[in-house]
This record gives C-alpha cells, sequence and structure tokens, in this order.
C-alpha cells in the first residue's frame, strides 16, 4: 500500500480527504446526535444525491464540465434551507422535515437519472464511495471545507452546545437561535457533501452517528464525548479505507462495517465496566 | 424606598383569543422571597415570560430595574430557571462544570472563549449549590433534587440580582424539596438575591417567603405568608374557582 501510495496521486487525494472527512464528520456529528436530528444527515445526502444527478445530466446532455461535486453541494446546502424553514413552519412535528426532503431528494434523482437515459460507474461511485474519485481540485475543495467546518464550530461553540442542550434556556439569555441553527444545517450539508466521494450518498450520514453513537456511551461530558467521536471516525476511516483498496470493495461499505464493531465494543466494554463497578459497590 | 425590581403597571396579555392577564400591577421589591402561586392556567408562567421578554405586553408598562423593558439590556442580572430544566434529555453527555458553564455563554459573548477567572467562577456556583464533588459527572448520572440544583449554579453563575423560578421542584422528593428552599433562602439571605419562585408548594412556601401573590387572570392576594395562611378557605376556594384540596395540602 505503501507504495502505491506515494506512486498514485489520487490514492493520496483518497487518504487526505479520509483524514478530513474523519475529523470534521464525527466533530459536526456530535451536535447532530444530542440534537436528535440523526436522520436530517440522510436526508440531506438525499438532496446531495440529486444534485449530483442533476450534474452527471448536465455534464452528459450539455457536455458543460460543472463537475457533479459542486452541484451536489448546492443542492445539499440549498435542502439545508429548507429543513431549517419545514422545521420552523412544524414546529411540533420537526422531524416531518426529514421525510419530506428525503423523498423530495430521491425523486429529483430519479427523474435526472431516467432524463440522462440511466448513467454508470459513476452514479454507483457516488452511492457507495470510491478509493479512487477524489480529484485535486475536489481535495483543494473538501479542505476549504475543513477549514471552514472547523473555524466556525470553534467560533460558536459555546453557543451551539448551549442550544443544543436548553434551547430555551439559551434563547432566554439572548443567544441568536435562529442564526446559529441556520449556521449550523449549512455546516453540515458542506460536511455531507464533502463526505460523499469516499463513504457515499447511502452512508454518509453512518460516518456522522456511529463514531459518535460508540463515543456516548463511554465518554464523560461533552468535549470528551467530541473527542471519542473523532477517534473513532479517523480509525473507521483509516481502517476502512485501506481494507476497501485491497480487497476492492467500495470504502463506504468498509469504513460503515469498522464503525459498527468500534460501536459494539464499545458497548461491551461499557456493559463490563458497569458489571465490575456494581460487584465492587456491592461488596 | 426599596428599589424595584420588577414593576408592572395595567399589564394585559391575551393569547389569541384568551385573555390570560387582566391589568395586573405588581412590584417585587429588592431582596424579597416572593411565592406566586395560582391554578394552572392562571397566567402565572405567562407572567414571568412577560417579565424575561419572551412575551410582550399587549397593553400596560414594565420597568425591570427602573428601566423600561424595551430599554433594558442588562439581562445577566436576571437568572431564570425553566420548568422545563429538568425534563432535559438525561443522555445528553454534558458534565455538571459543562452545563453550568452556559450559564456564562451570553454573558461572555460571541467570538470569546472561557477564561480562567470565568472557570473559577464556576467552580464557585457549583460550590454554592453544595455539589462541587460532582464537577466532573454527567448531569445525566445525578438525581433530580441534585439536577436541580445544577441548574440554579447555571443561574448563579453570571451573579444574578433577580432569579426567576418556574416550579423548580416538580419530581424532587420531599426530603429534598426542604433542601431545597433552604438553598434558596440562604441565597436570599446571605447573597441578597430577589427571588420570584412560581410553586405550588404553598405549605413550604410560607415558611421561607416574604411574600406571596395569587393569581388567577387577575392579582388576588399579595401579601405577607402569615396574611395568606388567615386567608379563609372560602377565599381561596374563591380564588381557584373550585374546592380547594392544594393549598391545605402541608408538607
Amino acid at each position: 500500500m505503501l507504495e502505491s501510495f506515494f506512486e498514485y496521486e489520487f490514492l493520496q487525494n483518497t487518504f487526505y480527504t479520509g483524514l478530513l472527512i474523519g475529523l470534521i464528520a464525527p466533530l459536526l456529528g456530535t451536535f447532530i446526535v444530542v440534537r436528535r436530528l440523526s436522520l436530517i444527515a440522510d436526508a440531506l445526502s438525499h438532496v446531495t444525491l440529486a444534485g449530483i444527478a442533476f450534474g452527471l445530466l448536465i455534464e452528459k446532455k450539455f457536455a458543460i464540465g460543472i463537475t457533479p461535486f459542486y452541484t451536489g453541494m448546492a443542492f445539499s446546502v440549498i435542502g439545508s434551507v429548507f429543513v431549517e424553514q419545514l422545521r420552523r413552519v412544524y414546529k411540533a412535528y420537526q422531524e416531518l422535515a426529514i421525510p419530506i426532503i428525503l423523498s423530495g431528494g430521491v425523486g429529483l434523482s430519479v427523474i435526472f437519472i431516467s432524463l440522462a437515459n440511466g448513467f454508470n460507474t459513476d452514479l454507483y461511485n457516488y452511492l457507495f464511495g470510491s478509493v479512487s474519485a477524489v480529484s485535486r481540485s475536489d481535495l483543494w475543495m473538501i479542505i476549504a471545507i475543513s477549514i471552514i467546518v472547523l473555524t466556525t464550530l470553534f467560533l460558536f461553540y459555546k453557543e451551539l452546545f448551549m442550544l443544543s442542550f436548553d434551547e430555551e434556556h439559551a434563547v432566554v439569555s439572548g443567544i441568536h437561535a435562529k442564526r446559529i441553527h441556520f449556521i449550523f444545517i449549512v455546516l453540515t450539508a458542506l460536511v455531507i457533501a464533502a463526505s460523499i466521494r469516499i463513504v457515499g450518498v447511502l452512508l454518509v450520514s453512518a460516518l456522522m452517528t456511529l463514531p459518535v453513537a460508540a463515543a456516548i456511551r463511554i465518554a464523560k461530558g461533552f468535549k470528551q464525548t467530541i473527542l471519542f467521536s473523532i477517534i473513532f471516525g479517523e480509525t473507521s476511516v483509516i481502517i476502512g479505507l485501506i481494507s476497501g483498496y485491497y480487497f476492492e470493495i467500495p470504502p463506504g461499505g468498509t469504513i460503515v462495517v469498522t464503525s459498527i464493531i468500534i460501536l459494539l465494543l464499545s458497548i461491551s466494554i461499557k456493559k463490563i465496566w458497569f458489571i465490575l463497578s456494581r460487584k465492587k459497590a456491592i461488596q | 424606598m426599596t428599589q424595584k425590581i420588577v414593576s408592572m403597571k395595567q399589564v394585559n396579555y391575551a393569547y389569541e383569543n384568551k385573555h390570560a392577564l387582566k391589568n395586573i400591577n405588581f412590584e417585587v421589591p429588592k431582596g424579597s422571597f416572593m411565592g406566586l402561586v395560582g391554578p394552572n392556567g392562571g397566567g402565572k408562567t405567562t407572567l414571568i415570560k412577560l417579565i424575561l421578554g419572551i412575551l410582550k405586553s399587549h397593553q400596560g408598562s414594565i420597568d425591570l430595574f427602573g428601566t423600561p423593558i424595551d430599554k433594558f439590556k442588562d439581562w445577566n442580572k436576571i437568572g431564570f430557571v425553566s420548568q422545563k430544566a429538568n425534563s432535559f434529555n438525561r443522555g445528553f453527555p454534558a458534565t455538571v462544570n459543562e452545563v453550568v458553564s452556559m450559564g456564562l455563554t451570553a454573558k461572555v459573548g460571541y467570538f470569546k472563549l472561557f477564561t480562567k477567572e470565568h472557570k473559577q467562577k464556576i467552580a464557585h456556583a457549583v460550590e454554592q449549590v453544595g455539589m462541587s464533588e460532582y464537577l466532573h459527572e454527567n448531569i445525566g448520572d445525578l438525581s433530580g433534587g441534585q439536577q436541580q440544583r445544577i441548574f440554579i449554579a447555571r443561574s448563579l453563575v453570571s451573579d444574578p440580582e433577580l432569579l426567576i423560578l418556574d416550579e423548580p421542584t416538580v419530581g424532587v422528593d420531599t426530603e429534598n424539596v426542604q433542601k431545597f428552599y433552604d438553598l434558596l433562602h440562604s441565597l436570599n439571605e446571605k447573597k441578597n438575591i430577589t427571588l420570584l419562585l412560581i410553586t405550588h408548594d404553598t405549605g413550604t412556601m410560607t415558611h421561607h417567603a416574604t411574600d406571596i401573590v395569587c393569581l388567577n387572570k387577575t392579582l388576588h392576594f399579595h401579601g405577607n405568608p402569615l396574611e395568606f395562611s388567615n386567608l379563609s378557605e372560602k377565599d381561596l376556594s374563591q380564588f381557584y374557582g373550585h374546592p380547594l384540596n392544594v393549598v391545605t395540602h402541608n408538607h
């Protein structure tokens, strides 16, 4: 692997992208999970698929070189704005935004795909991820997204944390909830767009939620949860990419399976620890 | 004359088609420990939301610390522990330290980090409510009464002069309710924090409060606990709109 890594630029692109999304997806994912929005990522990834299909259609029909990566990102961001609007309209049924946006995304994708008379391996790569799909210019874009996400989260960390924990209290104290929600959902859309090349549309939400699900079992406090999520996310991405490359499996699959193994380990460790400490307490 | 922390004159408020508060004239003097009692739907929470600026009154004026509420900027002077505080997501991974730090978030302001001084304040607020040994525990691992103390600490950390609590003892067992009131009492006496408390614990309230206010759309009674205890059962049932067993229910 190491040799081919230095030999092939696409492997370097993939690996660096992997490391970046292994950092930003679980980081943002921690906020998503504690705000009980785990499925939002799924909804947005399907909207991203519609954007990608749109990009592929344009490429095929008009031979205009906007890469599907950018159309996907644009759709994802627009979709995120809709999610926020819908959540405001259906205050008491906020999760309704998810099926609406998700089915809208799939519906549009189907239309674009059939308009283009179906397409090939490219679409398959977008669905399940690929080790060879990241170009150098994609990588630059993903680096830019990562910088934006990291800086924004750093700047708004305490406000976002407060909003996630107790929105009413945050609003009473004078935090601008609407604006911060908006920033947050746009960040989510960007991270999804960045992750899709590697893990694919169908599995991108897993990278945002599974490491967090594992971390939440064993961490004390919010910062520690973030830290563990990132460690688990990076571990899954690295193991997933290497095994995906060797066995010629789309890395989406191997990354998710690795995350699930980590999740099961963390649940078992917590259980064992719980039983041991209870024994100790009884003695 | 003592300073008026809150002063409401001829305040009216209506939800869509329901007149919730009628002609409320009401003052909270500095240093008082005021219990706000009344039947459900009597407008207690609405009154507090008006004071906190969450709702805007349709008529009348509200002054906070002598300033009209529209011009009032020092929201840090007011701490609030909501009814919903103890219905938070118990699985939320946050330590006591992190929860209490949220009380400073707005005060510190956007784009700024917590300093060492802020961290000391957080530790001090946790100490005030007697929970120092739990500083690094997850909030979800604490009991209901302990969590409630943490939420008080979260309000105390920004050094409020007025602390508003909306039914803070719901879901707390009797013994801890007593301890909780002792804590409020000491905050009121030693720290000179003015307290405004919505509660159904009228029995316990009469031992601690300096003022009791009964609200059922209009202000039915405002006086000290002694006067409140002397209200006849007839007065009370008239005020609650039905014969009363809530008030006579003593802890």
